[in-house]
């Protein structure tokens, strides 16, 4: 019995990939990341800049008007094709502002909708997103408690 | 245009601490977005979170952790407002634009466009 022994271990596997991964890539990621992330982030500031400058809103609703605005642009690319080349490149640079949001909705979406309207479309449409607001919305109404009943 | 310079700094230093994520613990982008919206709820309730967006903007509400304080200054708002019931209704008024934006855009091209070959 002199079989040679297979690694099924995912540590084991990792470990060997990393060590013949180039080592460079992980710094190129980061700046990436970084500087995507930040442009998306100026975008959305300049937005929100025009509705509170130029169409006289409040504070909250040019906020919302970036949000919408950058959400509308992530969905267009989505459909195009062109955002996943950005994702490729840039990382959490594309998916940590609310870009990635709207990506994550909009990318199944289009991807499962051969499945039905009904539960390909709309329910893929929720597959993360589903997450994201199970989680945020389930803190933010424990939090709402934690303030009614302890008042702060 | 130095506003514009510390949207740029904190907003790329959010997505840096993402990619940071991904590279060291390889968790998956999904994973991250929940850890990022809950760190924002939880960070905007004690405090520290409203600070960074008086400083830098887009730069910190666009980021996911941004979507986290909105939901959390909601329900702090509608609580003070309505009492009990805030904490219910709070979280989803301040985010609904950006929420059904993403569900009617999303719904919209997903039947408009045809799937990539990835």
């Amino acid at each position: 019995m002199n079989k040679q022994r297979i690694h099924t271990d995912p540590q084991y596997y990792s470990r060997m990939t990393d060590k013949f991964s180039p080592p460079s890539k992980s710094g190129k990621c980061l700046f990436r990341a970084f500087w995507v992330g930040g442009l998306i982030c100026v975008l959305g500031q300049a937005i929100a800049d025009v509705g509170a400058n130029l169409l006289k809103m409040s504070t909250r609703d040019a906020s919302t008007l970036a949000s919408i605005t950058l959400v509308f642009l992530t969905a267009v690319l989505t459909g195009i094709g062109v955002f996943d080349k950005i994702g490729q490149y840039a990382g959490a640079g594309s998916f940590v502002p609310i870009t990635g949001f709207a990506n994550a909705m909009v990318s199944p979406a289009l991807e499962f909708r051969r499945e039905g309207l009904v539960l390909g479309l709309g329910a893929k449409l929720f597959t993360i997103a589903g997450p994201v607001l199970v989680y945020g919305i389930g803190t933010s109404v424990l939090v709402g408690m934690i303030y009614a009943l302890f008042g702060l | 245009m130095l506003m514009y310079l510390k949207v740029f700094l904190v907003g790329g230093a959010l997505c840096l601490i993402g990619e940071l994520l991904v590279l060291l613990t390889k968790l998956t982008p999904a994973r991250i977005l929940v850890c990022y919206i809950i760190a924002g709820v939880l960070l905007s309730a004690v405090g520290l979170y409203k600070p960074l967006v008086d400083f830098a903007g887009a730069g910190a509400t666009v980021p996911l952790t941004g979507f986290g304080h909105a939901l959390c200054q909601g329900v702090k708002f509608s609580v003070q407002e309505s009492g009990f019931i805030g904490a219910f209704t709070g979280g989803l008024s301040a985010t609904a634009g950006g929420i059904a934006a993403a569900i009617f855009f999303g719904a919209l091209v997903g039947l408009i466009f045809k799937p990539h070959s990835k």
